[in-house]
């Protein structure tokens, strides 16, 4: 079989000529009505059966296809009067400036006519802008008051939105306008910018109205059996009315002004056919008041055509519905219901290999779990597996050649995605795990790069159709080859929350297990070969160390050293003797000294992690991961972990000096006020006396609240160190959850409310709120928060916070439609853009943009965080096989 | 066993000029060599070192038909949701206000003609920057200063016809200027009078928009300093001292005694085009966004930065992404239509009779064929021949 394909080449615009509309009709619409009695279309009308069909079952009187085959056929209306094409009506406006009244030429000499031709088709050679240059004769020629060519006196053009010319005064109709364009040269429209091939300038004056195929405007059938007709058959009733009415009238010889009127009627309706949001006129309405979808609408904006059908299309195979966390799977895989599965198809041609596998499925039918929905006979047709008599004939039929439509099974590989769809791992492609319940599953250590949480949030999952598309999946999407960001270089995928606070607790120097425990662990972590690792390893005293079974997860000769999140940066690191356990080191696999925390494996810091997808691969991150996940939180679920209210409590001590520091900040700004009132504070340079006083206030505010959450972390500090473990304190220092800030405002203070920036400053005259006096602009009356979270906010504190909590709100909203914006434009912009073999960076015109991607010719998910070869690492991985 | 020697500095560098030199950039040689030069090493190991360098730039190379352009769109527009709108003041510099984050970003990207806070950091040069009083000295050169600025309050009598003017004298004495210097600089040809604390100016007809005229004229009246320049602040910065001023005018001031023009740099990338040229507009691009975004606590590589301002910058002037530049600009007539203004660029297209090529990724999308870039990019055509050898 040969097969012949025909692809697009390209496509070139121009305007219908008169000629060319009546050509491709195949009808004359003359009569508005569009159903007869019977409800049988009338010929002649706007349904004619020569135009298409769209019921069921009938053909097509043109073409003789049935609905869905037969594209449609054009029809037409003839104008009685010409009427301006409202989307060019002002590229004529400008024709008729600079034309002649009498001779139609451009009223420059010749040569320069010619010269201006000639600049044009070199710009358009070179792939310049012509519009510049037309611009130019404009300007040259519009002056002009004596036609250079026939040398007739020239009028002045006024142009009237959207439709109306007037010269000197005087209405010019659209069949003067009309017989002017029609005098142009086609070397004088070219200089106009015309390519007179496609397009004449005359063109742009209807004379002939082409009518749309009723496939581009079905009518629909509503409940109660009526027909509601498309908003573009509407506007086409009101062309032909009134065009028939005109003509009438035109025949009839009646009074220039009635005639006039008509015309005038008729421009509107077919001004607003082509663009029902046109400046200067009422938009047509439907009966009910909601003003009609016409052509520009259908094609305009975010829903119409272009970027609702053509850019974006809806698709089919997919499923959506809420997530839920699963640990137990791997960060590959995405866990499906068994619904879903059941109906999302993957369609495998039948082999003599696999006939048997597939006759099994054909036999489940489309009901039962690994089964199929449908077979495609060779020739495209299909049998629906719904029935048990579909299924038997099916079954009998099925061979070599055929297609089953089999049921999404485990291993299938399908696109899995969150919207908003902001940046490439937004699409990653999973493995299939069927299995119980009504949410999709995922491994929460991609969470991160899909930005979801499980408070609600869906996603989007799509089974892929083709090999093709399988292959490219599989080989480029995978989870596991999305973790390092092309943003950075750095992994995207690792661990949270728990991840995190989990591993800093089992790595920690305490965290001892007996051998069962630790076995036990193992177990439910399903790390069976690590089981036999451990029991090779000495324990000390019948215990074995967290950090020794962490270590059976590493690879066996890894070595690193980093300083992790719990650090406290000291002014002289000790480096291996922290005595926080803070600094990490892993040697020939083993992690000796310091603890796993957010900069281990986190998402977007880890640097234990980085290691392994750099330097052993994404099958051994990916499994890193896996395991990591399994084990901690087998840890953590048996271990137990929580924050309360309690994780707050301080003793009175700190209480007190807490209180005291707030104390004393709110008199040293009562003492800043004062010296202010007194004329004693000197302005910093470059700012007002009020400004340098707001600044100094926020100043001392500030520091009194970080003071105070300091004494309340040194406190929290202790009574951890007395061996109560503080879930909120963990999280924050392992960065697993929460800042110090956090703890701060629920533990010792909330600090200043802020909106734009400054101080609460709003509300009545003189004061923020009724309870102070006019003109306090003490520390309270401008919103700043004494109290802290636990200890509860009074009403006026209470009040303010709310105001700085709103702008916080108002401000994300407006963000995410900004920054939406801003990247559809920047997407726009670049989209084009793609390395070549000859690796220059160039764009759809094929300019060379960038000799080299990023000057050094570098992929930024394959850097170091930015460093094409990280050397220092190199040396040292050399220098370390000395031994 | 010559080989466990220690290789010298000499034979070091000789070495690495031999085997690497013309295979990396320039960037990562220069970077190789110093981390080198700084351990021992014997020739083996070096040339260890050489071979994984080597290997680790040749897998970092970008593949051919990588979207570069979108990865890199992706990568400034997806942190830039985590940004914060706010204008907040100058990291170090609490005297001025700067649009930071998602604004900022904003406004270079769409290449508006002025910075909504338009600010330069001078440098001096070495006799200047160490000394603070002839630092101040060029600040003080520097602000532009209008009788406005030392004007307190005014005051229109109609009776005599006449404009007082009360100076704010606190302002004029940290300015360094006095009345009559101030008075020598109306140029209105109109009775003058002063004494300490106010100037009385006489309209020379008695109506209320004389008067008013005369007010605004001595109110915007230029005193000394250079234009645009509204607010000066000195700043000792390690040994130096540096000028941060509001408001930016790159070519007078570079002009100056005492500046150092290497170094004096200005937030607005226009202004850098004018005076400088293409190349520092796309690098004055590359650093404002890369200084923004790292205020923003946010890492972006700079890599993806440069291509935005590549393709800003590629046509020899500084384009706005969006539809009045880039995107604007386009050859394909649906994908400007796709983008914005849809309408317009259709009626556009069919009068010029334009052709769109499909050689772009959206066209393609439209018209349903595969699109070039990636695994689409791959054009493997099997030949006739082969293909009805295999059939027969």
């Amino acid at each position: 079989m040969r097969v012949f394909q025909r692809t697009i080449a390209g496509i070139k615009f121009g305007i219908l000529s008169p000629e060319q509309i009546r050509e491709m009709s195949v009808a004359k619409i003359v009569t508005p009505d569009t159903y007869d009695e019977d409800g049988y279309p009338i010929e002649g009308g706007l349904m004619d059966p020569k135009l298409g069909v769209v019921d069921p079952g009938l053909r097509c009187k043109t073409c003789g296809a049935r609905a869905g085959e037969c594209p449609g056929h054009f029809g037409r209306i003839e104008l009685a009067r010409p009427v301006i094409h409202v989307g060019y009506a002002k590229h004529i406006a400008r024709i008729l400036k600079i034309i002649c009244r009498e001779c139609s030429r451009i009223k420059l000499p010749q040569e320069k006519i010619d010269e201006f031709r000639k600049r044009i088709k070199n710009a358009r050679k070179i792939g310049k802008d012509e519009e510049v240059i037309i611009d130019e004769l404009y300007n040259q020629a519009k002056q002009v008051k004596v036609c250079p060519h026939c040398g007739a006196e020239q009028g002045e053009i006024k142009f009237e939105k959207p439709t109306t010319y007037l010269e000197n005064g005087r209405k010019l109709t659209p069949s003067d306008v009309r017989e002017r364009l029609e005098k142009i040269t086609d070397e004088d429209a070219e200089a106009l910018g015309f390519d007179v091939e496609v397009a004449r300038p005359e063109y742009m004056v209807l004379t002939v109205l082409p009518v749309p195929p009723v496939t581009v405007r079905p009518s629909i059938i509503l409940e109660s059996g009526e027909r509601s007709e498309d908003d573009l058959t509407h506007k086409l009733v009101d062309i032909i009315r009134i065009n028939q009415r005109l003509q009438e009238n035109i025949e009839a010889g009646a009074p220039q002004i009635i005639i006039e009127d008509l015309w005038e009627l008729l421009q509107y309706h077919v001004t607003t056919y082509f663009n029902n949001e046109v400046a200067g006129i009422p938009p047509a309405r439907h009966r009910s008041g909601r003003p009609l979808k016409t052509l520009a609408q259908r094609l305009k904006g975010k829903e119409g055509r272009f970027r609702g059908n053509l850019s974006g299309k809806r698709v089919n195979f997919s499923a959506r519905t809420v997530i839920s966390p699963d640990p137990n799977i791997s960060i590959n895989e995405v866990g499906v219901p068994i619904e879903v599965a059941r109906e999302l198809t993957v369609p495998v041609r039948v082999t003599p290999y696999n006939i048997d596998y597939l006759r099994k499925l054909v036999k489940n039918g489309a009901h039962k779990y690994p089964g199929a929905n449908y077979v495609e006979r060779p020739d495209g047709s299909k049998i629906r597996l719904d029935k048990a008599k579909s299924v038997e004939k099916a079954l009998k039929e099925l061979d070599v050649g055929y297609i089953v439509h089999r049921h999404l099974q485990d291993g299938d590989i399908v696109l899995f995605n969150r919207q908003p769809s902001l940046h490439r791992m937004s699409i990653m492609a999973h493995e299939v795990r069927v299995m119980p319940g009504k949410t999709f599953r995922l491994n929460l250590c991609v969470c991160p790069p899909y930005n979801a949480d499980f408070d609600g949030d869906e996603m989007n999952l799509h089974a892929i159709q083709g090999e093709e598309a399988r292959a490219e999946a599989r080989m480029l999407m995978r989870v596991q080859d999305q973790i390092l960001s092309p943003r950075f270089g750095g992994p995207i995928i690792g661990g949270i929350h728990d991840h995190i606070s989990g591993a800093y607790l089992f790595t920690k120097k305490e965290t001892k297990f007996r051998r069962e425990e630790a076995l036990q662990l193992l177990y439910i972590a399903k790390m069976y070969d690590e089981i036999k690792k451990l029991l090779k390893e000495k324990s000390e005293d019948g215990y074995y160390t967290g950090k020794q079974i962490f270590s059976l997860i590493l690879p066996e000769d890894l070595n690193l050293r980093y300083k992790a999140k719990v650090c406290k940066k000291c002014e002289t690191c000790l480096e291996e003797d922290c005595p926080y356990d803070a600094f990490v080191v892993i040697k020939n696999g083993k992690l000796i000294k310091g603890v796993m925390d957010e900069k281990s494996f986190g998402a977007f810091a880890g640097e234990l992690l980085d290691r392994i997808v750099k330097d052993y691969g994404t099958d051994k991150a990916r499994e890193f991961l896996d395991k990591i996940t399994r084990l901690v939180i087998a840890f953590i679920s048996k271990r137990g972990f929580t924050t309360g209210i309690d994780d707050e409590d301080l003793p009175e001590e700190a209480k007190q000096r807490i209180n005291e520091i707030l104390t004393k900040a709110e008199e040293e700004v009562q003492n800043v006020i004062e010296m202010y009132e007194q004329g004693l504070l000197e302005p910093l340079p470059g700012r007002t006396l009020e400004e340098t006083l707001e600044m100094r206030i926020m100043q001392i505010l500030s520091e009194a609240r970080d003071k105070s959450g300091q004494i309340a972390n040194e406190y929290l500090e202790k009574i951890e160190e007395r061996g109560k473990l503080n879930g909120a304190r963990i999280m924050a220092i392992s960065g697993a959850r929460g800042s110090l800030l956090n703890l701060t405002q629920m533990a010792a203070c909330v600090g200043q409310q802020s909106v734009r920036g400054e101080r609460i400053k709003r509300g009545y005259s003189g004061r923020t709120l009724p309870h102070f006096k006019k003109g306090d602009i003490g520390a309270k009356a401008k919103g700043f928060v004494k109290s802290s979270y636990k200890s509860g906010l009074s009403p006026t504190e209470f009040f303010f916070h709310a105001m700085g909590g709103r702008e916080g709100l108002v401000d994300t909203a407006v963000r995410t439609s900004q920054s939406g914006y801003m990247q559809r434009r920047l997407i726009n912009a670049l989209q084009d853009l793609k390395v070549e073999y000859d690796n220059t960076v160039r764009d759809a015109r094929y300019v060379i943009v960038a000799f080299k991607h990023g000057e050094d010719g570098a992929d930024p998910a394959r850097t170091d965080w930015g460093k094409t070869v990280n050397v220092k690492k190199v040396i040292e991985k050399v220098i370390s096989k000395r031994g | 066993m010559a080989k466990k020697k220690m290789l010298s500095e000499k034979e070091k560098i000789m070495i690495l000029e031999k085997e690497i030199k013309d295979r990396i950039p320039l960037s990562l040689y220069e970077e190789l060599k110093d981390e080198v030069l700084k351990v021992d090493l014997t020739e083996d190991e070096l040339k260890e070192v050489i071979k994984e360098v080597k290997k680790r730039y040749e897998f970092a190379i970008v593949e051919p038909g990588e979207a570069v352009g979108i990865v890199a769109a992706q990568s400034i527009g997806e942190p830039s949701t985590q940004m914060t709108m706010r204008t907040f003041h100058y990291a170090g510099v609490a005297e001025l206000n700067v649009t930071l984050g998602l604004p900022r970003i904003i406004e270079i990207v769409d290449a508006r003609k002025e910075p909504s806070t338009p600010m330069m950091t001078i440098y001096l040069e070495p006799e200047y920057a160490k000394d603070r009083e002839k630092a101040k000295e060029i600040a003080k050169k520097l602000e532009m200063l209008t009788i406005g600025d030392i004007v307190e309050r005014t005051e229109i009598d109609m009776i005599d016809s006449k404009v007082i003017f009360y100076l704010d004298k606190r302002e004029m004495e940290r300015r360094e200027i006095s009345v009559e210097d101030v008075v020598k600089k109306i140029k209105i040809k109109a009775e003058k009078e002063y004494d300490e604390d106010k100037i009385i100016v006489k309209a020379k007809e008695p109506s209320l928009r004389e008067l008013r005229r005369v007010r605004e004229k001595v109110l915007s009246t230029y005193i000394r300093g250079v234009k645009n320049i509204k607010r000066v602040v000195v700043r000792r910065e390690g040994d130096e001292y540096v000028i941060y001023t509001e408001g930016s005018n790159l070519k007078d001031v570079l002009k100056m005694e005492g500046v150092d023009y290497t170094r004096t740099k200005t937030n607005d990338i226009h202004e850098i085009e004018k005076v400088f040229g293409i190349e520092a507009a796309r690098n004055a691009i590359i650093n404002e966004i890369i200084d923004t975004l790292e205020e923003q606590g946010l890492t972006v590589d700079i890599r993806h930065i440069m291509l935005v301002a590549d393709m800003m910058t590629v046509d020899g002037e500084v384009k706005a992404i969006g539809r009045h530049g880039v995107s604007g600009e386009k050859a394909s007539v649906l994908a400007r239509a796709a983008f914005e203004i849809t309408i317009d660029n259709l009626l556009k297209a069919s009068v010029k009779g334009e052709v769109d090529e499909l050689n772009g990724i959206i066209e393609n999308v439209i018209v349903g064929k595969p699109i070039k870039l990636g695994t689409g990019m791959v054009e493997l055509l099997m030949k006739k021949e082969y293909e009805q050898m295999r059939g027969a």
